[in-house]
């Protein structure tokens, strides 16, 4: 089990926010040691995605209080402190279509730690073999790759400025099996290397039972669960035995 | 998820919507002028103070300018050639013929220069800027800018700005060129003007007021357009239906920006002597 007796890496309490008439947080309560790995699930439309923007300050909370590191997340300041420290891996990538593969790596780098040209290029292409990729795709486009490729330059983006704290928004949507399960093998394999919090959303139990430390289950905008991993499958919770056997019947009504 | 109502607007009485209905369009008409007035200003002090990304202003500066020129360049020299048929087939009812060359010249650098270039571009630029900034947006990647500590009014808007701005006045100083030597082309291969005395009459009418008057509007459409651009990208959302949307109400508020300001930068310059 993970000491929560060390202060947290990051705390959201009591989070809430609301698109128009569409409550979609409703009082989120987490918190992530340092060197832990959570995973949360939940259906479609539960709020995953926005606990992690609101988290990440992309999305201000109507009502709630964000901690990272011990320190309130309200200012434009500690928001920054924040990104400097966190890496995130988008669903879709997210790469930046007008750069090469290399320029999306070191992208940090380059704007805002005024890395020169020539170094950031070294160290975005040793990332690039960190996830498995050869040098060679260094001086491609975004298009030019695979949506596997695409995942690996976003995860070598991510890690390069070595964060405290790395999201994974839906690591491995969109691919096949074998390309999912060798992007989780990156992502356990990189945060372990740097020793880094995680917090992914997901949907795919596979990914789930690979890179998580703890699981947390969110619905209706509130944690309804949460728990070690390894008891995922006898938790005695409706809604984690609904979502972990993808049945349609029970407390969670299907997004359709 | 479900969806809980926080609050619904009230509806007025059957008779009173009418009222309503304007009241709604005004108020959001204001706050859209407004919207655009933040964003103009976050940018325009993006545009100012550093860090400036000189790489993204140089590449900007090429897509905005380089690849315009042709564009331009066609643009003006059938208007010149027009505005020389016109302005001969006008003139002969008083005989003035002998003007073509000295309207032509003032006709182009004051007025038509500057505003179809800035129309042009308005066509090309801003919508290509809304399109790709909305694109951007839909697919998170301005998210990933600001994950990764760079703020979009300068990484990417302000970029576009100062590109406008700095090639928009070079695009219309080269279109003030093409422009006459269209009317040229018409009045010496159409109309029997002698070459030398067309040129020669264009260069003694044409003032450095002129000139100076259409490259300060250029520079002030050229700040228009990509405002129009970035603004109506950093808003679109909703997926391709929403990046087209963008794409489209940034070559309308362009264009309607262009034609507004063009009527009060003519106001000031007539009434400053420029």
């Amino acid at each position: 089990m993970i000491d929560f007796s060390a202060k947290p890496i990051l705390e959201l309490r009591d989070v809430h926010k609301a698109f128009g008439a569409k409550r979609v947080l409703r009082g989120v309560d987490l918190k992530v040691a340092a060197g832990q790995s959570l995973v949360i699930i939940g259906g479609s439309g539960t709020g995953k995605s926005v606990t992690i923007k609101s988290a990440l300050g992309l999305v201000t909370p109507d009502k709630g209080e964000i901690y990272f590191d011990g320190e309130r997340v309200k200012s434009a300041k500690t928001i920054g402190t924040l990104r400097r420290r966190t890496g995130m891996l988008f669903q879709g990538g997210a790469l930046f279509d007008s750069l090469t593969v290399w320029e999306n790596v070191a992208f940090a780098l380059l704007y805002r730690d005024s890395v020169s040209r020539g170094e950031a290029k070294k160290r975005a292409i040793e990332n690039l073999a960190k996830v498995r990729l050869p040098a060679s795709a260094a001086d491609l486009r975004p298009a030019e790759l695979s949506g596997g490729m695409q995942k690996r330059v976003a995860l070598a983006r991510a890690i390069i400025a070595k964060p405290d704290l790395i999201f994974f928004d839906e690591p491995t949507t969109g691919l096949d099996p074998i390309t999912a399960d060798a992007v989780n093998n990156l992502i356990v394999e990189q945060v372990k290397a740097l020793g880094a919090a995680a917090v992914s959303i997901t949907h795919d139990m596979a990914s789930v039972r690979k890179i998580a430390d703890e699981v947390a289950m969110l619905h209706e905008g509130k944690i309804v669960w949460r728990g070690p991993v390894s008891a995922l499958d006898n938790s005695g919770n409706p809604f984690i035995d609904q979502f972990v056997n993808g049945r349609a019947e029970g407390p969670i009504q299907p997004a359709i | 998820m479900t969806a809980d109502a926080v609050s619904a607007p009230a509806k007025a009485p059957f008779l009173l919507r009418p009222f309503q209905l304007i009241g709604r369009t005004v108020l959001g008409g204001f706050r859209e002028i407004g919207r655009i007035a933040a964003f103009s200003g976050g940018v325009l002090i993006a545009c100012i103070t550093p860090v400036i990304y000189i790489r993204e202003v140089l590449r900007q500066c090429l897509k905005v300018g380089y690849y315009s020129l042709p564009v331009v360049g066609l643009t003006a020299v059938f208007i010149g050639a027009a505005l020389a048929l016109n302005i001969y087939t006008g003139g002969s009812r008083f005989n003035a013929e002998q003007f073509v060359p000295n309207i032509v010249v003032l006709g182009i650098t004051r007025e038509l220069g500057p505003v179809l270039a800035g129309l042009m571009l308005a066509g090309r630029v801003s919508a290509g800027i809304a399109a790709e900034i909305g694109a951007m947006r839909v697919t998170e990647q301005i998210d990933a800018l600001l994950t990764l500590s760079a703020k979009p009014s300068r990484y990417l808007y302000a970029p576009r700005v100062i590109a406008g701005i700095l090639t928009l006045p070079l695009l219309v100083v080269v279109a003030d060129i093409i422009g006459v030597l269209g009317g040229y082309l018409v009045a010496v291969g159409a109309l029997d003007f002698n070459g030398s005395l067309y040129l020669k009459n264009s260069w003694a009418f044409v003032t450095g007021n002129d000139i100076w008057s259409g490259i300060i509007k250029a520079a002030v459409f050229g700040g228009i357009i990509s405002l129009m651009g970035c603004y109506q990208g950093d808003r679109s959302k909703g997926g391709a239906g929403g990046v087209g949307r963008a794409a489209t109400l940034a070559v309308v508020g362009a264009a309607v920006l262009i034609l507004a300001s063009n009527y009060i930068l003519t106001s000031i310059f007539v009434r400053v002597g420029l």
